[in-house]
């Protein structure tokens, strides 16, 4: 190697004449990096967000730049899951599975209103806020968000990624439901959320 | 003549080409022939014949709309051979009664009929299926059960396919069900993740026994061993 230690332990020196190159750097910043800038995602797209995401990994946003050439359709080998759109009931125990089986580490992107909060499905079939199903890294506001509004939040996802620490164990737990529920958050907090908002409270389809 | 067999005759195998109608009037057009035929063949369990915009909807009696559609899609002069919907209506006036709906149309002649059969208030919300007419009715008819809670007799395999089928809050669609549902959402996101997704489609639905022969060793060896996905 082109390191030499001196016999004082103190100093490290270079010899150019070795003619071999050598880098420094802290273990959490190579990491860090390494994983930000290859953040493969698992697409879940369930709406016409999913439109605007296929238009951010097409040619003209391409989401290569940073890393995401690859849709990651099987979420063993995924890290990012983006949920693009609303998400019904039924698909439910679905995300949910799907965001289990991600290996860690793993973090997730709420693309749009609806995935963030329902949405304007204020409705009997329509999950309000995908935050009540799995934990969520990023919400990307729109609807749908331009592909510009998608990259800016995979770039905010990117500098999450790049200030962990490795020695903080703790974000790479896996979080287990509760095993009655099935649920991560406590129910009071699902009802605060879903709670409606606007003019549109307590009101029947019949009005009656 | 057998069913399904392909028709070669009627309006649509001429020279004339399809024509755009023009200058419709809102009600009082010229009602489709099959109305009048139903008429002369059913008499007094037809009810009423509207035509608005051009299309003609017949009300018929509860009891014979399976009769009235199996007329319509066998006979040689209607040769109704295409099923587009099976709906439900139900109106904000809780005096008028429920509707279910038939959407049918004839290629051979180029005609589209619409028949309406109101359930009376109070009566059990039941009617004849016709999916021994149109195996289309098969979705069809199983999602207007969904929605509508309407039991459709004859149906084989009448079950939930909107909504899951352990769905507990009602009928989605009727007047009186609320539009947040009945349950509070941490009861609903609850009772949603509790499904099984992997008991949703039973081997018959997704009609594994039509491909048997394709099927890979090891997945017939499953089957053989009455293995199933369903419940």
């Amino acid at each position: 190697m082109g390191l030499t230690v001196p016999s004082d332990h103190q100093v490290v020196s270079y010899a150019p004449e070795s003619q071999e190159g050598w880098v420094a750097t802290r273990l959490d910043f190579l990491v860090n990096w390494a994983r930000a800038n290859s953040l493969w995602p698992m697409p879940f797209g369930t709406a016409c967000c999913a439109i605007e995401f296929m238009a951010s990994a097409a040619s003209k946003y391409d989401l290569a730049r940073f890393g995401m050439e690859r849709m990651s359709f099987s979420p063993r080998q995924a890290d990012v899951l983006i949920c693009a759109g609303r998400v019904p009931f039924k698909l439910a125990p679905i995300i949910r599975r799907i965001w289990q089986q991600m290996p860690q580490p793993k973090w997730s992107i709420s693309m749009g209103a609806c995935a963030s909060t329902g949405g304007m499905f204020d409705n009997y079939a329509v999950v309000q806020g995908i935050d009540t199903i799995i934990p969520v890294d990023v919400y990307v506001p729109g609807c749908p968000p331009r592909p510009e509004g998608l990259i800016y939040g995979i770039r905010m996802l990117q500098e999450k990624v790049k200030n962990e620490r490795a020695a903080d164990k703790g974000t790479r737990d896996e979080m287990e439901p509760d095993p009655s529920s099935q649920l991560y958050i406590p129910p009071s907090v699902i009802d605060e959320l879903g709670e409606p908002f606007g003019n549109s409270v307590n009101q029947t389809r019949s009005g009656l | 003549m057998t069913r399904f067999e392909v028709v070669t005759t009627g309006e649509s195998s001429g020279t004339d080409q399809p024509t755009t109608p023009k200058n419709i009037p809102h009600r009082g057009g010229a009602a489709n022939p099959s109305a009048k035929a139903l008429q002369d063949k059913f008499s007094s369990a037809i009810k009423r014949v509207d035509v608005v915009w051009g299309e003609t909807t017949v009300y018929v009696e509860p009891g014979f709309v399976r009769q009235a559609i199996l007329w319509l899609h066998d006979d040689a002069s209607q040769r109704y051979d295409f099923l587009s919907d099976v709906t439900a209506v139900e109106y904000r006036d809780p005096e008028v009664p429920l509707e279910v709906v038939w959407h049918l149309r004839s290629l051979p002649f180029r005609r589209f009929i619409r028949i309406k059969a109101q359930i009376p208030k109070g009566a059990p919300l039941e009617i004849d299926s016709v999916y021994d007419i149109y195996r289309a009715a098969d979705w069809l008819e199983r999602e207007c059960y969904d929605m509508f809670g309407i039991r459709f007799r004859g149906h084989p395999d009448l079950r939930r396919i909107l909504m899951w089928e352990q769905y507990k809050e009602g009928f989605p669609l009727r007047k009186d069900f609320p539009l947040r549902g009945r349950f509070s959402r941490s009861e609903q996101l609850r009772q949603a993740l509790a499904q099984n997704p992997e008991a949703r489609y039973s081997m018959e639905e997704l009609s594994i026994a039509d491909a048997y022969a394709e099927l890979p060793d090891e997945m017939r060896e499953r089957l053989s061993k009455g293995e199933r996905t369903g419940e």
